[in-house]
């Protein structure tokens, strides 16, 4: 596998009239774990949503292992997964097939007993088979951070993870993200929450000021 | 040759741009005074239509240049696709207002001179459905602009809009043209291409002027558009806020 | 594939469309008087017209609901072509509106006292053209996602480009109604077809690119 190495250089993006910021560079290696700091409206989402080539910036380029991310998409994106605000889930479907429809659409081929295990890891064992919509939001909010154990995607980036997820949850989460940054993934993630985010290598960045 | 791409960007167009405007205000009005004057006094009288027909002299150049900004429109929409500058949108967006306009006029003095020529205000031949199916386009593209509120978004996806009008534009013309003659029977023979041909030399010099004209008329207002555009847009940038403070003190 | 699954739980959706196609159909003959020869004469334009509003009708709801819970964002990051998926997803929404007005088409016909052989051209245009309404309309579709009033803009920018469709489509049934061959216009209307099967999703894709920023 490639070492993986995401490098931003003087990005500006523009939301509506307004600039929300402008030559903003940095990099991020392998093992690593960035947490963007900054007020409502500060951009966050905006500079997550830019990186996963969502919204196009104004100027500046972002560069996925020395490669324009939004040139070489398919191969990005394969080392991609992005979690907003949205869940991203059809209401309509089970946590297990609408698992079973991500793991569809990238690509990888994925066992019936590996689904109902990241299920199960996020303690949704019992509502395997429930439409969506009957979950609470917490558990949607479950059923959406499963992807993270069945996907093997180098970079995430999570935008506010924590919303609506109660305390068991958020330490499964952290345990999650340790794991994975242990293994020389990166993660990109927002948070509102005072949320202890003590792993290997953190880097901060902080908008808005 | 000046250096196009110094001149994309809105800070330093927007000077030009006000120079432009007035160049090619005076230049229109001009060439629409001797237009006009020509048009009404000097163009002899035709021995077929007799003096109806001089409302050709609006109604041709407006029906021209209806077709030719919608062109226009769409190669600056795909310009600001492939090179995302900001101005070739902001032109786009200022051109379509005046293609409209255009539009609206051809097909007003069409049905003012259809009246005489072949006793109906509107029928339905082939060249008239094509100009009103233009009039659509170009309600469309305004109305998916304004209905957005960032205007990136907007200008992006009216450029695409703009794009995909015109690579059908062809099309719709081909097929209009198609249903038409196979409608024949019901409809008016029309008489127009006889027109053109049967011209005497000052009745094509009094269009051409009149053509120019309208262009010129047409820069005029599309840059003077697309001045506000900058200012509305950029109002946040540094080189707007020194000049209307240079303006104020 | 997964829209289609997602469709049969909204069953009521396809009866919609369905039946407004059939009701403004069947408001023509009330409008304009029971006539036999004039309906005749206007059946297959009428049909069709009416094929353009059902599918039309349908349009707003191609993208939206992936737009609303965020699975459009998720079908942008796939590492796949937003193109290919694009047509996935039209080809499911023809499945699921156009085609129900192809079967349907012959019915309407009779009403209008179509027979044998004109019942059939009405079949073969609609089952080339509906295609093409549903390539078309995407685009529309994905320019107006998440709009206010998308759908009364959808429509403005929608039906100038059905245009051609419509000529070709009404006017093969005409053409064979009066004894000329009706290939010609087939083959124009495959070939607009083919174009928009090479354009229409990748300018849908572009367009839902744009939408979702």
């Amino acid at each position: 596998m490639d070492k993986g190495l995401l490098e931003i250089r003087e990005l500006e993006c523009v939301r509506g009239d307004r600039q929300l910021f402008s030559d903003l560079s940095f990099s991020l290696e392998a093992g690593t774990l960035l947490h963007v700091h900054g007020p409502n409206g500060s951009g966050k989402t905006t500079l997550l949503r830019a990186i996963a080539g969502l919204v196009l910036q104004e100027s500046g380029e972002i560069l996925w292992n020395g490669e324009s991310s939004g040139k070489e998409k398919d191969e990005f994106n394969r080392e991609l997964l992005y979690l907003g605000h949205h869940y991203g889930l059809k209401f309509e479907l089970s946590g297990y097939e609408n698992l079973k429809v991500f793991a569809n659409l990238s690509g990888s081929d994925i066992s019936e007993h590996e689904v109902e295990a990241a299920l199960q890891r996020f303690g949704l064992a019992h509502c395997v088979e429930l439409p969506v919509k009957v979950l609470s939001q917490g558990q949607k909010r479950r059923v959406a951070l499963a992807r993270l154990l069945l996907q093997s995607s180098k970079l995430w980036i999570l935008d506010e993870p924590f919303v609506a997820l109660d305390v068991a949850a958020v330490e499964l989460l952290l345990e999650v993200i340790k794991t994975h940054v242990a293994n020389g993934g990166m993660v990109i993630l927002t948070t509102h929450q005072e949320v202890a985010v003590e792993v290997g290598s953190v880097q901060h960045l902080r908008l808005g000021q | 040759m000046f250096n196009l791409f110094k001149f994309a960007s809105p800070a330093s167009f927007y000077p030009l741009a006000g120079k432009l405007v007035t160049l090619f205000a005076i230049a229109s009005v001009i060439l629409l005074v001797i237009g006009l004057y020509m048009s009404f006094f000097v163009a002899p009288t035709d021995y077929k239509q007799g003096e109806g027909y001089r409302i050709m002299f609006i109604h041709v150049p407006a029906a021209w240049m209806s077709m030719f900004i919608y062109v226009v429109m769409a190669c600056w929409a795909a310009a600001g696709m492939i090179w995302h500058t900001r101005l070739s949108s902001m032109m786009a967006s200022a051109l379509a207002p005046t293609g409209a306009m255009f539009t609206f006029l051809a097909l007003w003095t069409g049905a003012l001179w259809g009246k005489p020529m072949w006793g109906a205000w509107w029928v339905w031949d082939a060249r008239l459905t094509s100009e009103l199916i233009l009039l659509f386009l170009y309600v469309g593209f305004m109305a998916l602009e304004s209905a957005i509120d960032d205007p990136r978004r907007a200008a992006r996806a009216s450029g695409l809009l703009a794009l995909v009008g015109v690579i059908n534009v062809p099309i719709i013309y081909y097929s209009v043209q198609w249903w038409n003659t196979l409608h024949q029977g019901s409809s008016i023979k029309v008489v127009k291409g006889g027109v053109e041909t049967s011209m005497t030399e000052i009745m094509v010099w009094t269009l051409l002027i009149m053509t120019f004209a309208c262009w010129f008329y047409t820069i005029a207002v599309a840059l003077s558009r697309v001045r506000s555009i900058i200012l509305e847009r950029e109002s946040d940038s540094s080189w707007v806020k020194e000049m209307l403070q240079g303006a104020k003190s | 594939m997964r829209d289609l699954t997602l469709a049969m739980r909204h069953r009521s959706d396809v009866l919609t469309t369905v039946f407004f196609f059939i009701i403004v159909v069947s408001l023509f003959p009330l409008g304009v008087g029971p006539e036999a020869q004039l309906l005749k004469e206007m059946a297959a334009g009428v049909v069709w017209v009416a094929a353009l509003l059902a599918s039309m009708l349908s349009l707003t709801r191609l993208f939206a609901d992936d737009y609303h819970d965020g699975t459009l964002e998720q079908l942008l990051l796939v590492p796949q072509p937003l193109s290919l998926i694009v047509l996935g997803k039209v080809l499911a929404h023809w499945i699921i509106s156009g085609l129900p007005l192809v079967l349907m088409s012959p019915l309407l016909g009779l009403q209008f006292g179509l027979e044998g052989d004109a019942l059939i051209m009405l079949m073969l245009t609609l089952l080339l053209g509906t295609p093409v309404l549903s390539l078309v309309g995407s685009i529309g579709a994905a320019l107006t996602l998440g709009l206010r009033g998308g759908g009364v803009l959808v429509s403005l920018l929608v039906l100038p480009l059905y245009i051609p469709v419509l000529i070709f489509g009404a006017g093969a049934v005409a053409a064979n109604a009066a004894g000329m061959g009706a290939e010609g216009h087939l083959s124009l209307m495959g070939a607009i077809l083919l174009l928009a099967l090479v354009l229409a999703p990748w300018a849908s894709a572009a367009a839902l690119r744009i939408s979702v920023e």
